[in-house]
C-alpha cells in the first residue's frame, strides 16, 4: 500500500452511476446475508415453528369443514387453503421492524449510517438471502400438500401460475417496506413496537391467515378487499388455488404492486425524516 | 483536510423532577432544556495529522467527531472534511471517511470477520486484487491470521477491536476517526493498536483524529491536541507545549544506593513528593532543573537519576480547573 494508491481507492470508478456500483455489491451481499442466515440457523427454526397457526387453523377449520361445508370450502379445500397460506407466510415473512428497532435504541445504526449504502437495501438484501433456507423449508411442505390434496384444489389457468409468484414476489415486498415504515418510526418513538402489534393484530384477521377472507360477512369482505392486508397473504393464496378468476387476479396484481409502491415511498420518505431527526438528537 | 468554523451543536432534553405528580404532569406539559454539547468551536487540521481530542466525560469530544462523520447535524456552524460537508451523507464523503469506535462494532456478530472484510469490500466497491493485497497486509501487520476464520463472537475484546480496525481500513479511507478505540484493551494490546495507527498513518498519510482516555494513547500518538472542556476549546496546539504551560515543572526520581535523611533531601530545593531508603521523589520548577540534579549527583548516593514531564491526567486536571475557575469567575 501507498500514499498514493489511498487516493486510488477514493477514486475508484468516480462519475460511475450508484446503481451500477449497487448491482455489483449484490453477490456479496447475498452471499453474506445467505451466512448469516445459516449462523442463526437456531432461532430461523424458532421461527419456522412459531409461524405453525396455519397448521392450528388447518385442523380447526378442517374440524368443522367435516359436519358441513363452509361456503365453498369443504376438508380438502381447506386443507390446501392452509397449506398455502403457510408456504407464502415462509416466503415472505420479515423481520426488518425488530432489527430497526433494536439497531435504533442501542444506537448501532450509526455503524450501518456511516456505509455509502442505504441500511433498508442492506436489510432488504439480508431478509431476501434468508429465502433459499425458507424455501428449504416450505417446499417440501408444498410437495406434500400437492400429493395429498392432488392436483384438483391448485389452479388450472396457466395465467394464475405466472401471477402466483409475482403476487408472492409482492407480499414480500410489502411486508418488508410496510414493516421498515414502522419500524422507521422509532426514529421518532420509543413505542413503534406497540404500532407493529396493531398491525399484526389487523394482519391476522383480514390477511386470511386465520380464516379464508371470502368467508366474511359480504360487507366486511368487501372492505377488506381494499386493505392491504389481503395482498400480504390471502391474494397469493388465493392466485394458487385459482380462487380468483383471472381478471380479478390482474386487478388484484395491480392493487397489490400499487400498495407495494406507496409503502416503499412512505417507508422512504419516514427514513429520511426520521434520520434528520435522529441527527438532530443524536444516536 | 478539516475545517471547523463556529461549529455548535445543542441539545434539547426533556427534563422532570422526580416523583409521581410530577410523571403525570409531564404526560401533559413536557419540559425541555437546551444543553449546549459544542459551543462554538474552530479549528483547521491538516491531511496527515494526527490529533488528539481531549477533555473530561460529557466534554463535547465525541459530539464532535460525531459531526464530523457525519452522524450528527450541528446546531450552527460549518464543518467541511474532505471537500464535503458531513451532514449531507454523500457518497463520495462515505468512502473518504470512517469512524472507529471502541463501544459499537460493525463486526457482524455471529460470522468471521473475513465475512465483515467482503461486505465492505462489496458495499465500498474496492477492486478484488486490492481488497486482497490490503486484507494481506492488515493480517500481517496486525497478526490477524488466526482470527480471521473464527465467529467474531468467539474473540477477545483486542482481538475484535483489530478486526474492527482492519475492517474499517480496507477502503482505506482519507480520514479516520477514533473513538476510544483502546477503550477496556490490556496495555499490551493497546500499545498493538497505538503503533498500528500511527504505521497506517505514516505509510498512507491519513488524518488521524483521536479521543482516548488513555493519556498513554494521546501522548504516544498525537503531536497535537486540541482540549474541549464544556464545549469549548481551551487548548490546541502541541502536546509538551500544554504540558509545559500548565505544568512548567519537572518530575525528578532519583534511586538510592543508599538511605538518605529527609533534610539533605529538603536541601536541594523543589518539593517533595515521596522519599523512602531505595528511590525519592522531587517536583522541580525547570528554571532551578539544572542546578538541583548538578547538587543530588554531588551530594547524594544516587544510583540513577530520571527527569519526566508530570502525569498527563495532572496536568489536564489542572487545565479543567483553570478553566472552569476562569468560566466561574466569568459568570460572576
Amino acid at each position: 500500500m501507498s500514499g498514493a494508491s489511498l487516493e486510488a481507492h477514493g477514486a475508484r470508478r468516480e462519475g460511475e452511476p450508484a446503481p451500477a456500483r449497487i448491482l455489483r455489491a449484490m453477490p456479496s451481499l447475498f452471499r453474506v446475508g445467505f451466512a448469516s442466515a445459516i449462523a442463526y440457523r437456531a432461532e430461523f427454526l424458532v421461527w419456522v415453528l412459531a409461524t405453525n397457526m396455519p397448521l392450528v387453523m388447518l385442523l380447526l377449520w378442517t374440524a368443522v369443514a367435516r359436519e358441513a361445508p363452509v361456503g365453498r370450502f369443504g376438508e380438502a379445500e381447506f386443507v390446501a387453503y392452509f397449506l398455502a397460506t403457510l408456504i407464502v407466510r415462509m416466503l415472505t415473512g420479515s423481520w426488518v421492524v425488530w432489527e430497526l428497532n433494536f439497531e435504533i435504541r442501542q444506537g448501532t445504526i450509526g455503524m450501518k449510517l456511516l456505509r455509502p449504502i442505504h441500511p433498508l437495501l442492506v436489510y432488504a438484501t439480508d431478509n431476501l438471502a434468508a429465502l433459499p433456507l425458507r424455501a428449504l423449508v416450505s417446499l417440501p411442505v408444498a410437495a406434500i400438500a400437492l400429493w395429498w390434496v392432488g392436483h384438483g384444489q391448485l389452479a388450472s389457468d396457466p395465467m394464475l401460475w405466472i401471477v402466483a409468484p409475482i403476487a408472492i414476489a409482492g407480499a414480500w415486498a410489502m411486508t418488508f417496506c410496510a414493516t421498515s415504515f414502522i419500524g422507521t418510526l422509532g426514529f421518532f418513538w420509543d413505542s413503534s413496537m406497540s404500532l407493529f402489534q396493531l398491525w399484526l393484530g389487523f394482519f391476522f384477521v383480514f390477511s386470511g391467515y386465520i380464516v379464508p377472507l371470502e368467508l366474511l360477512p359480504a360487507w366486511l369482505y368487501d372492505v377488506v378487499r381494499w386493505l392491504p392486508f389481503r395482498y400480504l397473504l390471502s391474494f397469493p393464496v388465493e392466485a394458487m388455488l385459482g380462487l380468483v378468476d383471472r381478471d380479478e387476479a390482474l386487478v388484484a396484481l395491480a392493487i397489490q404492486w400499487a400498495y407495494v409502491a406507496a409503502f416503499l415511498a412512505l417507508a422512504l420518505w419516514t427514513w429520511k425524516r426520521g434520520l434528520a431527526r435522529y441527527s438532530a438528537f443524536g444516536g | 483536510m478539516i475545517s471547523v468554523k463556529h461549529l455548535v451543536k445543542h441539545y434539547r432534553v426533556h427534563s422532570r423532577p422526580p416523583g409521581l405528580g410530577a410523571a403525570v404532569r409531564s404526560v401533559f406539559r413536557r419540559n425541555y432544556r437546551t444543553v449546549p454539547a459544542v459551543d462554538d468551536i474552530s479549528f483547521e487540521i491538516a491531511a496527515g495529522e494526527r490529533v488528539g481530542f481531549l477533555g473530561p466525560n460529557g466534554a463535547g469530544k465525541t459530539t464532535t467527531l460525531k459531526m464530523l462523520a457525519g452522524l450528527l447535524h450541528p446546531t450552527s456552524g460549518e464543518a467541511i472534511v474532505a471537500g464535503h460537508r458531513p451532514a449531507a451523507r454523500e457518497r463520495d464523503f462515505l468512502r473518504s471517511i470512517m469512524l472507529v469506535t471502541g463501544q459499537k462494532q460493525q463486526l457482524l456478530w455471529d460470522l468471521p470477520p473475513a465475512e465483515t472484510f467482503e461486505l465492505n469490500r462489496a458495499i465500498y466497491d474496492v477492486p478484488r486484487a486490492e481488497f486482497r493485497r490490503t486484507v494481506d497486509e492488515l493480517t500481517e501487520l496486525l497478526e490477524l491470521g488466526p482470527l480471521l476464520g473464527k465467529p467474531t463472537r468467539q474473540l477477545s475484546l483486542g482481538e475484535r477491536m483489530k478486526c474492527e480496525l482492519a475492517a474499517a481500513l480496507l477502503h482505506r479511507p482519507k480520514v479516520l476517526f477514533l473513538d476510544e478505540p483502546t477503550i477496556g484493551l490490556d496495555v499490551t494490546m493497546q500499545a498493538g493498536v497505538r503503533s498500528f495507527i500511527q504505521d497506517y498513518n505514516e505509510r498512507h498519510g491519513a488524518t488521524v483524529i483521536l479521543t482516548s482516555h488513555y493519556m498513554d494513547d494521546v501522548a504516544a500518538l498525537c503531536p497535537r491536541v486540541i482540549v474541549i472542556d464544556q464545549g469549548h476549546i481551551t487548548y490546541d496546539g502541541a502536546l509538551d507545549e500544554l504540558v509545559r504551560q500548565i505544568q512548567p515543572e519537572k518530575r525528578v526520581t532519583l534511586r538510592l544506593s543508599a538511605p538518605i535523611a529527609r533534610a539533605d533531601l529538603d536541601a536541594l530545593g523543589g518539593r517533595v513528593l515521596s522519599l523512602d531508603e531505595a528511590q525519592a521523589r522531587l517536583q522541580v520548577d525547570v528554571s532551578s532543573l539544572r542546578g538541583i540534579v548538578a547538587q543530588a549527583l554531588a551530594r547524594l548516593p544516587v544510583a540513577d537519576l530520571t527527569v519526566e514531564d508530570p502525569p498527563l491526567e495532572e496536568v489536564l486536571a489542572g487545565l479543567f480547573a483553570r478553566s472552569r475557575m476562569a468560566a466561574a469567575a466569568g459568570r460572576e
